[in-house]
This record gives C-alpha cells, structure tokens and sequence, in this order.
C-alpha cells in the first residue's frame, strides 16, 4: 500500500499580486555594513557566503559605513549622482515621446540607474560592457552624445544603426557597449569569450557580462558560468535582479529559497549579492570584481538586488499582475533619493543644486531631442532608406542581394 | 564573373609550392596550420581539438605547436562554443570552432543564426564576428541519425551567413583558408565520408585513397580557392548535374556507369552560390538533376531548382529531377537505402534523357 499522498506541483506565486500588498521579507536583507569584504585574491569557495546575504553600504540615514564602504571623491560621487538623474529624465522624456508614436517602442530603467552608472564609473576606458535592454545609465556614464541616442529611438535618416533594430538596442562600440540582440541572454557567453579573446592577446582589458533574473533560465546564462569558470575569463556576470520579466515574478526563474549569486558559487565562481539600489555599493563590489578579474584571479557573479519601478516596456502595464505601488513600499528604496541624502549628508550637495542640475539636464534632453526630430522620427516617414535594408548583410553585398535590391526598385 | 567553360582548378591563386598527397583530414589541418601561421588573431577550438586533436584528428598536434592559448579543448556544450567564438569575434580575433558532428549543431543555432549571422547588420558595422565554424556532414559511416545528417539547408536558409561544403582536399584546403580569412562567418561543412578517400557511393567496394586520386595532391603552403566560386567538376554535353560533397562523385560513377556525357557542377560554395556557372551549364545542355544528401523536402535542391527554372525555363528540354536522401530521419541499419547511389542518380539521368 502506498503510504503517500497524491503529489502535486509546485508553481511558485509572488506574495504581492493586485489587491494585496507584497512581504517583502522573501529578500533576506542584510543591514548595511554588517557583511564582511574578502581580500580580491579571495578563492571562490570563500565567497559562499557573500552569495547569500547583501553587501550594503549607506545606512537608512545616508552615511556609508563598514568594510564596503569605498574612497571615492565628491567630484566623482557628483558625477555618478548627475549620470542617475540623466538616465532618468531621459527615460521619463522618451516614454512621453513614445506615446507621442515618435518612436515605436521603449524601454524605461527607472529605479535601476545605480547599477549601471556606478559600475560604468569603476571600468576603464577600452573595457566592453555586454548590455541588456535596461543599461542606459552606462551609455549616460560614459557621456555618449543624446543625439545619437535619440536618432536610434527615432529609427530616424541619423539612425546610427540604419533603421534596422527596435529602439534602446543600441550599439556603442567606442563607449564599450556591445549591440544588444533582443534574444536574450546570448550576450552572456559572448562576454566571457570577449574577455577570454583579451587573454589570449595578453591585453589588459576586461568584459562585463549582463542578463536579467528572468532570462537566467536560459541555456547562455549556465554555459557562460561553466566557460568563464573554466577559462578564468575576465568578466563580470552582473546579474540584475529586478523581481520581474515582464509579468513572471523571479521564482519562475529559480530565486525562491535561493539566490542568483549562489548559482556562482555552485560553479566556483567568486559571487557577491549586493544592494543595487546603493551606488557606494555598486562602486565597491564593481571594483572588487574588477580587480579580481584584471588580476588574472578570474570572473565574479554579481547579483545586484533591485526592482524594475516602471513597466517592462511601453507595451506593459504591470498593474495587471503585482500591487500598482509595490515600488513605493521595495525595502531598498530609490536610488536616486538614496544618493542625494548620502551627498547632501556629507556635505557637497544641496537641495538648490539637486534642482539646477535636474532643471540643466531636461533642457539638454529635450535640447537633443527637438536636434533628433530634425532629422525625423518613425512617423514623420524620414527614415533610413530602403536600400539600406540590403547593405551589412555580409561585408560585400553578394548578387542574389543586388537582384533583390533591383526587384524592390531602390 | 565565372566562364562557364572554365576548366575544374582554373581559378585556384596559383601557388608555386610543392605539392604533398594529403587526405581531406590532412589538408583541413594543414589549413588550420597556415592560417596559425600568417595569422595570430587565428584561434581554434572545439570537443577533444586541443591534446587529442580531434575525434577525426583534424587539429592533432596543432596545439603542441602553436600553444595551448591558441588551440584548446572546449566543454561539451556547442551553444557556449559558437557564443564565446561570437564574443572573441567582436574582440577582433578569428576563432574557428569545431562542432564534433553537424547533427549537434543545433544546440548552437541561436547563437549562429540570431548572434552570428546578424551582428554586422544589426550594429551596422559596429561589430563583426568573422567566425568560421567547421563541422563534419554527411553518412556512410554506420552513425545513424545523430552522427550522419546534412543539414545545410537550415544554414542556407539564414541570411548573413556562407555556407561552404568541399568535395576533395585541395578544395578543404583552398577554401578553410577562404572561409578563415573572410570577414562573415563560415558554415564549414566537411562530408565525412570523403576524409580518407573520393567515396562514389559503391559501398560493398574499396576506397581510392585520396593519395591515388589528382585531387589529393595538396601544395604545402598558403593558397585559397574563392568563395560564391563552383568547380565544373566534369565537362559535358548532355545534361547538367548539380550537386556538392560526396554526390559529386557518386554523379561522376552514375554518369561513367550510364554512359551519359553529364557535366558536374561542384557548388563548393552553397551559399551564397555561383549562379553564372550553373546557368551556363543548363542553357548549354538544356537539361538538369539536382543531388544532395540531405532530406528532400524544403533541401537545398529545392533552391537550386527555383533558380534553374527561374533563369533557364526557355533551355530546358525537360523536367528538373532531384534525387535526395528520404525525408526519414538518418536510418542505422538501412543506412544504404537511405543513401542515393549511383543507381539511383544513374537512373535519373536516365529519366531525363528520355523525356
């Protein structure tokens, strides 16, 4: 006789849907300060820990404290804090031209622009970072020109990509930020086969991989594991763990009762799991990783604890399938407000230049965004050429294509 | 662009080395040896390339000589080795991978066909992935379903991808260097059954090896036979066979054994393809079959079909024939009536003579 129940499946729920309020205590938060920081030469077994907790370093009252707390300059704690706002008005002004059918699509990183600014600010110049579709505040730190953004937005006649990709998939080859694909994930092994490519010529430059909770399920996510593990790569698997793929809460990729900084660990891959809502945070394990990794001592996981505020895309609406202010109550706030008190706290910020640098940076978005619309947007019809529609699909245009482009009579 | 009276070899970059015998597993390797050579952005590797050198010994001991940061064992994992191969690409190196058998290169296709084959177009130039990706193709070798299988057609059907298969060693040779040196990535496809001899399809009978067989003589040295470039492999009158891999030479066997005057169209290159060559050779003999190995259905004779009757209709004398692999997945112990041989070829030959 069987002695069992009957079995059941098991399909994992997120404790806040619409109507009641999310526990966010799923996140086992670690107080700032509190986790300890290994030296950079630290074997990866050591790490198991650091895979498990949160490194944090600014406190509910803005100071940073404890082991992570990094030497970093008010310039360049200005600069980052300017990188964030930017990302953010920009994103804010593209929604808005999005509905205005300037563009067809948009993808806003709203509440996730520490990450990307404070890791950009730790890398060195000729590094790559190899991007997902919520890495704007990298282009922002690196100071690429809105212009050429917006154009792409536009898939307008200065589209730098000829009209052929969807908007945000950018590709920044001088401010190292690869192409991004739209197929998820398969930029993770191309990262760490970037940086395998800089060993093997004895460079010192280093990769930096990026992929989203969701898309970890994927093959590319593992296989890059394995590779960057057993080639030693020097890259960064930054992890950003936003809590949603579009509707599909992060434990349909694999985060309940575990970690995405664990799966490093299980590959013996040095892992950190740290508050991606504190830019001291994001500064300081960036540069532990990316010391480690251009010291031969080979790649580093990061899972960067977050949540994606706004829709997944202009085609989203996510009050469908979680409480429409969870945000507002996400343990680890606003990153931005987060950095403003740390600087306002330390004394090199103020409320009035908070304001004149928001008031400066929306008009030189919208001052590039009206240069953009000169040169036309998707509804307006200035758009690339339809020839170049056959160009770049191989380096010489073989003739099958030259017949076509005749065919279409352009 | 190619005179359809161009005689087998006339286009090869004339090469003043000695020539040596090689079979086709030779004359892959001693690409890869060349190109390591002129080239240090040239890195190769794949399952067992590194110290063994390979399950078919393509790359053994091209690693003792060139280092084990240029030539290395990879896990078993095709999705990691085209996607790392796609990065190092970007880096600006030239890796050529190998994928132990083409039947596990679908584990890879997203890589190929989404990452490889639109990187140039999708960041306009910003990035290229100059990859050549090898892998052996083609039965004969008792493999069955996972170790025999042509999937050309799947690569054909991507754009932004070359898609090469060579029938004999000099033609590897000549175009694994091709495919390293050009700038878009190469679909490398090596029929597995011609590694140590030009197999016709008689398979109760011994091999010629390739050291007994023109073709077999290989020059040591740099030399490349041009992509989008096909090989008149046989000159004649009656009708035109176009075919590539090891049904070139079973349509020589078929053509010897029935007595017609065929002309033999080696592609070479699949695709993008060398049009002018075959439309001369239909207008000329007015009649046309198409040979693969792979499966019929959507295969790339369909292709070569379309394009026969969409460039020579008015020459043609009568129906287009295909002869093709069943569309049944590669069978173990049936394996030589899965095959098209001669007979079946001859036969065709046969049908269309008649209409």
């Amino acid at each position: 006789m069987n002695q069992h129940p009957p079995l059941h499946l098991h399909v994992p729920e997120p404790t806040g849907r619409p109507g009641h309020d999310t526990d966010f205590s799923y996140l086992h938060l670690s107080r700032a300060g509190e986790v300890r920081r290994p030296p950079v030469d630290a074997l990866p077994s050591d790490t198991s820990d650091l895979a498990y907790t949160l490194v944090r370093v600014l406190d509910d009252e803005g100071c940073a404290i404890g082991p992570w707390a990094p030497d970093i300059t008010p310039d360049l704690l200005r600069f980052g804090l300017r990188a964030m706002m930017k990302t953010r008005i920009f994103d804010a002004r593209m929604v808005i031209a999005q509905r205005q059918k300037k563009m067809s699509f948009y993808m806003q990183s709203l509440g996730e622009e520490a990450i990307g600014t404070a890791h950009a600010l730790a890398l060195s110049e000729g590094d790559m970072c190899f991007p997902t579709y919520r890495q704007q505040s990298l282009l922002m730190a690196r100071e690429v020109p809105l212009v050429d953004l917006i154009c792409q937005l536009f898939s307008n006649e200065h589209d730098p990509l000829k009209g052929r990709q969807l908007p945000v998939m950018y590709s920044v080859r001088k401010a190292g930020f690869f192409s991004i694909s739209g197929n998820l994930a398969t930029q993770f092994i191309q990262a760490v086969g970037w940086g395998m490519a800089s060993a093997i010529k004895g460079d010192t430059k280093i990769a930096s991989a990026w992929i989203g909770d969701g898309a970890t399920a994927e093959s590319d996510f593992h296989t890059a594991l394995t590779f960057a593990h057993v080639y030693r790569a020097p890259v960064i698997l930054n992890v950003v763990n936003n809590q949603w793929a579009i509707s599909t809460f992060q434990t349909i990729a694999g985060g309940e009762s575990t970690t995405f900084a664990a799966r490093g660990v299980g590959c013996g891959i040095a892992s950190l799991r740290v508050d991606g809502n504190d830019f001291l945070a994001v500064y300081a394990a960036s540069q532990w990783a990316i010391e480690r990794a251009r010291s031969n001592l080979g790649p580093t996981l990061i899972e960067w604890l977050t949540y994606r505020a706004g829709p997944h895309s202009t085609s989203d609406d996510p009050s469908k399938y979680r409480p429409a202010d969870d945000w507002s109550h996400f343990p680890l706030g606003d990153p931005l407000a987060r950095l403003k008190q740390h600087l306002i706290g330390i004394g090199v910020w103020s409320e009035q230049e908070h304001q004149e640098t928001h008031d400066a940076l929306e008009a030189e978005v919208i001052a590039a965004q009206k240069e953009a619309e000169r040169y036309g947007t998707l509804s307006d019809g200035r758009i690339p050429s339809a020839s170049a529609m056959f160009e770049d699909v191989y380096k010489e245009m073989p003739a099958h294509l030259r017949r076509q482009r005749q065919e279409l009579g352009v | 662009m190619n005179a359809p009276t161009r005689m087998m070899r006339a286009d090869e970059s004339a090469t003043k080395h000695t020539k040596t015998p090689m079979t086709m597993i030779q004359a892959l390797r001693s690409a890869m040896d060349v190109m390591l050579e002129r080239d240090d952005n040239v890195v190769i590797f794949g399952e067992d390339v590194g110290y063994f050198g390979g399950v078919f010994r393509c790359t053994e001991g091209l690693q003792a000589k060139h280092g084990k940061s240029r030539v290395f064992d990879a896990p078993i994992s095709e999705g990691g080795i085209v996607g790392v191969a796609v990065g190092m690409g970007a880096y600006g190196l030239r890796p050529v991978v190998e994928i132990q058998f083409a039947d596990y290169s679908y584990p890879a296709f997203d890589q190929i066909a989404s990452e490889a084959a639109r990187l140039r177009y999708r960041s306009a130039c910003d990035f290229t992935a100059p990859l050549t990706i090898r892998m052996p193709c083609g039965g004969g070798i008792y493999g069955g379903q996972t170790h025999s299988q042509s999937p050309e057609a799947l690569f054909t059907h991507v754009c932004g991808l070359r898609t090469v298969m060579p029938s004999n060693p000099y033609d590897a040779k000549g175009l694994l260097i091709a495919a390293i040196e050009c700038d878009d990535p190469v679909i490398f496809l090596e029929p597995k059954r011609l590694y140590n001899g030009p197999f016709d399809g008689h398979h109760d009978q011994p091999v010629v090896p390739w050291t007994k067989h023109p073709l077999g003589a290989v020059p040591e040295g740099y030399y490349t036979v041009p992509l989008e470039s096909a090989a008149v492999f046989r000159p004649g009158k009656d009708l035109t066979v176009l075919a590539y891999g090891t049904m070139v030479f079973v349509a020589e066997a078929a053509a010897r054994e029935t007595g017609i005057d065929a002309e033999i169209i080696d592609l070479r290159s699949i695709w993008p393809l060398d049009l002018d060559t075959i439309v001369a050779s239909v207008k000329k003999t007015g009649r046309c079959v198409v040979v693969h190995e792979a499966t019929r259905t959507s295969g790339f004779g369909a292709e070569l079909v379309a394009l026969v009757q969409e460039h020579c209709f008015y020459h043609l004398e009568a129906p287009i024939e295909r002869v093709t692999g069943w569309d049944t997945p590669y069978p173990h112990a049936q394996e030589w009536a899965y095959f098209a041989g001669p007979k079946r070829v001859g036969a065709a030959l046969k049908r269309v003579m008649e209409a």
